[in-house]
């Protein structure tokens, strides 16, 4: 899938989920009940299929040349304080990215879809341009410009290319057309009738805002909030050029286990790659948990 | 909480959604907007609550001039078309939202909101759904809810968009008589929206017709369906047909029969003739205004007929008693007992259907 397609199959998620009706979680029940019309079959071994074939056997693969290394090998790479810092550099600012995001996407989201202002549509395409763009490119037009002679670099009076600084500016470049996107549609659906019927009662705009639109948006913010997070924990092409790589200091993990490739060695790359599956998986299955919560609550009538 | 609205208008663009809309409503009246879909109702009510800015006049809740004044300052109660409850809160947030909304000021303890809320769920008789969400409930029950919702806050003025609009007819019969027991319990002003005649003239104390963005009409059911002020009143309550006529001297004249117009009064010139089918009175030829009965059918308890009328054949409707032995193609004579005379270009002239 091409950037584009993504963005694109972003949007229809965001749109089937917001219309989805809630799940009903019966004690014990391990199975929603299937629809009464027929293809439910037939989608569910779809889906299990292509899963099997396009994620379940890589990451299968990853998982078990893991396994092959032994406990004690595994711990050792583990607990080696440079890979240690990677992983904690490239989680720590994802999730920072990925919740900075969180906060302006949002406002980008709700100006482009609330108000009609001269270059909307500009603005609204450009939102794009971080899927389209080679992340390569992304990644030295960056670095260019927050060099510490380059236009922004020279005015910030602080260092921020090549330090932790600059690979979070690539992140949340990356990352803001997830929010964006997965937040328009659900935004458009919005029912202004019940911002007007909080003013009737007496809430102030800032009171209506709080208490009634963004719990009505949380579910969409949380999906681009975990789609962002995962795009920027696995970046690599724009930060590399941003970052500097000095270990101990701006070395993400993505770069360490391509480091080691290079050095052939691949028991080392594999062990850092699955303690980063393990834990990336910790983190987007505790956000969808969060909100499938918040979902439940929608229900599905007015 | 008396409420005054003064020669208010309202543009979208070069429409005129509301044009110079003048209407007291007295202090815990029960009044009715009553009008054809798109004749601005919902554009007043909406302006009433401070939800649409208004291009000319003002509006006075009591002696205070509203117009001005934020949707929060207005406190009044809106029940959506739609409920436009909040999916997200359970029943009983939902009608608390209004209180916790205050400020710390004047926001009541927690203790007595809950107290409240229990009591608004009594009135709108849901007391066992405070627990529930919104999309747990039927239709009616979340009228219910919005109603009760609005009521929190103890409004100046309760105001309703079609409140009956998506119910089917049965729960409609059943709300329109809760909603005017809680009406005369809680004694709020109210203004409520509909465009069946029915349940205006049935629930309201007093009728306000809108046609085109312009106040038609304000009066008592009674009025409103015996003394229509304007033809467009005359031909949107209840059935009518109209023939074309010519007023001269205080008389009307049909072709070569001269009705007096007693107290009706109308300018010289050509006008219309109004009269509902219950007023058509069959005589034996020669007396009165001459007809030919086209067609006969049986509604209900009466048999409606269809009656030509002078020599230019204008076809009007008939309620005639079962048991009158008349055939179609059978020569009458006509009697009105009632009728209203309006000039052929008085404003709004044009009727519906
Ligand atoms: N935002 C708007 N922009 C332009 N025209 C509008 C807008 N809102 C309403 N109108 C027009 O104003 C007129 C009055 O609308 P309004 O909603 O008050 O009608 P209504 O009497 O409530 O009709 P209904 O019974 O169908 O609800 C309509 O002709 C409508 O097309
Ligand atoms: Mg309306």
């Amino acid at each position: 899938m091409s950037d584009a397609e993504i963005g694109r199959a972003l949007t229809d998620r965001a749109y089937s989920q917001h219309r989805r009706p809630p799940r009903k979680r019966g004690r014990g029940t391990t199975f929603r009940k299937p629809s009464a019309i027929p293809g439910f079959g037939a989608a569910l071994g779809f889906t299990w299929l292509y899963l099997a074939v396009v994620i379940l056997v890589p990451l299968g693969a990853v998982v078990l040349w893991t396994g092959s290394l032994g406990p004690e090998r595994l711990w050792q790479i583990a607990s080696d304080a440079r890979v240690g810092h990677a992983l904690r550099l490239s989680f720590g600012l994802s999730l920072a990215a990925a919740a900075v995001n969180a906060v302006f996407g949002l406002i980008v989201a709700w100006a482009l879809t609330r108000y009609d202002f001269p270059g909307r549509r500009l603005i609204d395409a450009a939102v794009d341009l971080p899927f389209a763009l080679p992340t390569a490119v992304a990644g030295i037009a960056l670095a260019s410009i927050y060099a510490p002679n380059g236009w922004v670099g020279s005015i910030i009076p602080f260092k921020v290319a090549f330090t932790p600084a600059g690979i979070f500016v690539a992140l949340v470049f990356i990352g803001l057309p997830f929010i964006v996107r997965t937040l328009q549609p659900v935004l458009a659906d919005l029912d202004r009738e019940v911002e007007e019927a909080a003013a009737t009662l007496g809430a102030s705009r800032a009171w209506a805002l709080l208490k009634v639109v963004l719990p009505t948006l949380l579910p969409a913010l949380l999906t681009g909030f975990a789609l962002a997070f995962a795009r920027a924990v696995g970046e690599y092409g724009s930060v590399i050029f941003i970052a500097g790589n000095i270990p101990y200091v701006s070395e993400i993990a993505p770069l360490l286990i391509v480091m080691r490739l290079e050095e052939f060695d691949y028991g080392s790359a594999t062990a850092v790659a699955t303690i980063m599956l393990a834990l990336s998986f910790a983190i987007l299955l505790f956000v969808n948990l969060v909100e499938a919560w918040s979902r439940k609550r929608l229900g599905h009538g007015r | 909480m008396e409420l005054k609205i003064r020669h208010v208008s309202k543009d979208y663009g070069t429409f005129a959604a509301l044009h110079d809309v003048s209407l007291d409503i007295r202090s815990g009246e029960l009044v009715a907007l009553l009008g054809p879909s798109g004749s601005g109702k919902t554009t007043l009510l909406r302006a009433i609550a401070g939800l649409e800015t208004i291009d000319e006049g003002q509006i006075f809740f009591g002696g205070t001039d509203a117009s001005r004044t934020s949707i929060q300052q207005r406190n009044v109660g809106f029940v959506f078309q739609h409920y436009a409850l909040f999916r997200h809160m359970k029943v009983a947030d939902n009608i608390a939202f209004g209180l916790r909304a205050r400020d710390r000021s004047r926001r009541p303890h927690e203790s007595e909101i809950a107290r409240k809320v229990k009591e608004l769920l009594e009135l709108v008789q849901l007391p066992e759904l405070g627990d529930r969400y919104p999309a747990q409930l039927s239709g009616g029950q979340r009228q219910r809810v919005a109603l009760a919702r609005a009521l929190a806050i103890e409004p100046q003025v309760l105001l309703l968009d079609e409140p009956f609009g998506a119910l089917d007819a049965q729960v409609r019969k059943d709300l329109r008589r809760w909603l005017r027991a809680i009406h005369e319990e809680t004694g709020h002003t109210t203004v409520f929206v509909t465009h069946d005649q029915e349940e205006a003239l049935e629930l309201a104390d007093r009728v306000a017709v809108l046609s085109k963005g312009e106040l038609q009409q304000i009066g008592t059911p009674d009025d409103i369906y015996d003394r229509p002020a304007t033809p467009f009143v005359y031909a949107f309550i209840g059935d009518s047909s109209f023939l074309p006529i010519e007023v001269r001297g205080g008389e009307a004249v049909l072709d070569r029969s001269v009705l007096p117009l007693g107290q009706l009064s109308a300018p010289d010139g050509q006008a219309r003739l109004h009269v509902r089918p219950q007023d058509v009175v069959l005589r034996p030829t020669g007396e009165g205004v001459s007809g030919r009965v086209t067609l006969l059918r049986r509604t209900g308890a009466f048999r409606r007929a269809d009656i030509e009328v002078g020599d230019a054949r204008r076809r009007i409707e008939a309620q005639l008693p079962p048991e009158l032995a008349i055939t179609e193609g059978d020569e009458v004579g006509l009697h009105f007992n009632r009728f209203a005379v309006f000039p052929s270009d008085a404003p709004h002239s044009t009727a519906p259907n």
